[in-house]
């Protein structure tokens, strides 16, 4: 019996320095975690917008869509005006799980880049989605030409790895949706600042917004005009800001 | 002396991969490049270091009934550490090892030397031990990890070395390739280890009633007790 005491308190001294071992170095690691889980992303995210001046951070934006969920975009501006967003696409259809990746759209809808963030594909074939080669075949593509959107072997233009069919066409679909995402939401995130954030609007000389819309994003009639609308509101706010 | 013949067996005599046959999962499942077996081996080695260090410690406090548990919590915590600090002052490193890195835990080599070493030996060869076998495990990586992206990539620590011409061998950076590079291998350390012993006129450290002859295919399809022919 007496052995018995002797077991569990050797064993329970030895777990309880141990979580407080773990749990010194948890907070201790916790920040610098969390910074790089960051950089990694704002790297992801200065490789695929195009010029931009401001902290795209900052600026994020949630943008609902349909059941409930909502889009995190990065709106990238130059001199105040809107030049493209970034925002980040799930591959649901990878070889090995889901493949998360940065997309960065100009507001034409043209592609800009695209910034693999997360994936399980198989080394050697798989993974090598994460080469230049590769991604910089979907830069300056947009919905405008719909029958490209698959890879060569299934008559589009994107170019596959070899041995990697399955991992390309993931990319290339989920691209394709990312692009459709842009153009059905183009009103809101071209749109309106968050709310609370805006300043008086006192400049009265600045012209209406025409980067949204642009020849190739087929936009519906009324949101077109609804854009152009949210656009000036845009301008105005960021002219109060500078 | 004995301080340096307990540091140097971890390379050859006792090497974790190549003699012992110890810790094979991360060995098969990361060496896809030399650098992820080098960064493998590392924090393996750490955490070999530290708990080897712990434990001899402990090793009068520890009941015997216990032990186990006891070994397994002080290695979980040094691998928790590990994984931690990697992940947030090496990200890109800790993002290729990421699922292996909470697996050195039940790596059989930090277990083993615990209960085979560290629980009976001093403070001083205890930290001799983990850290030479450490560094032999690291040694065994590099070179598995560096054939097979050499083989199956073209290149050495992510510099191409054939160049753009080289169509490479994939099979080498899938798993099958793990399993033939380390056969391969074990087959050649063992023919050195052979040559080595009858150069200097001592029994070699391979048990030879384990070779060809005593296989029970072998037995079957060449008929009882007949050595293969030639070699």
């Amino acid at each position: 019996m007496k052995e018995i005491f002797r077991l569990c308190f050797v064993l329970t001294l030895i777990a309880a320095i141990s979580a407080g071992v773990m749990a010194y170095v948890s907070e201790l690691t916790e920040e610098p975690i969390a910074r790089a889980m960051l950089e990694e992303k704002m790297d992801a995210i200065r490789n695929v917008l195009p010029v931009f001046d401001n902290d795209p951070y900052v600026d994020r934006r949630n943008i609902d869509v349909e059941g409930g969920e909502s889009v995190e975009i990065y709106p990238g501006k130059s001199g105040g005006e809107l030049a493209g967003v970034a925002f980040e696409v799930v591959a649901p259809d990878g070889y090995s799980g889901d493949i998360n990746f940065m997309i960065g759209v100009n507001m034409d809808g043209v592609v800009q880049g695209l910034e693999i963030l997360k994936h399980l594909e198989t080394p050697g074939l798989g993974a090598k989605i994460i080469d230049e080669d590769f991604k910089s075949q979907y830069r300056s593509k947009s919905l405008a030409d719909p029958e490209n959107w698959a890879v060569t072997k299934d008559g589009g233009t994107f170019v596959s790895i070899s041995g990697a069919t399955i991992s390309s066409r993931a990319i290339t679909k989920a691209t394709m949706l990312g692009l459709g995402f842009f153009r059905n939401n183009l009103g809101r995130i071209a749109g309106s600042e968050v709310p609370g954030d805006s300043q008086p609007a006192d400049t009265s000389g600045v012209a209406a917004g025409t980067t949204a819309a642009g020849d190739s994003v087929q936009v519906q009639p009324g949101e077109n005009d609804a854009t152009a609308n949210e656009n000036t509101t845009t301008k105005e706010n960021n002219g109060g800001v500078e | 002396m004995r301080a340096w013949n307990e540091f140097v067996k971890g390379f050859w005599s006792e090497n974790p991969v190549f003699r012992l046959l110890l810790g094979l999962c991360p060995t098969l499942a990361v060496t896809t490049s030399a650098e992820n077996g080098i960064g493998m081996g590392l924090a393996t080695t750490f955490v070999l270091f530290c708990s080897n260090t712990v434990i001899s410690i402990l090793r009068k406090v520890i009941p015997k009934k216990v032990r186990i548990p006891a070994f397994i919590v002080t290695i979980a915590t040094f691998v928790t550490i590990v994984d931690l600090v990697m992940n947030g002052y090496f990200h890109a490193l800790h993002k290729s090892l990421g699922l292996f890195i909470p697996l050195i835990v039940v790596n059989c080599i930090i277990l083993g030397r615990a209960e085979a070493f560290a629980s009976k030996n001093g403070l001083f060869y205890s930290m001799i031990d983990g850290l030479g076998m450490g560094l032999g495990f690291t040694l065994s990586l590099f070179v598995l990890g560096g054939i097979r992206e050499i083989l199956g990539n073209g290149s050495i620590l992510g510099i191409s070395i054939f160049g753009s011409g080289y169509n490479p061998l994939l099979l080498m950076i899938l798993p099958p390739g793990a399993f033939i590079v380390l056969g391969i291998l074990l087959g050649l350390m063992n023919k050195a280890e052979i040559c080595l012993a009858e150069r200097q006129g001592r029994t070699p450290m391979i048990k030879r009633e384990h070779d060809c002859s005593t296989c029970v295919i072998h037995k079957k399809w060449f008929g009882l007790g007949e050595g293969p022919e030639g070699e």
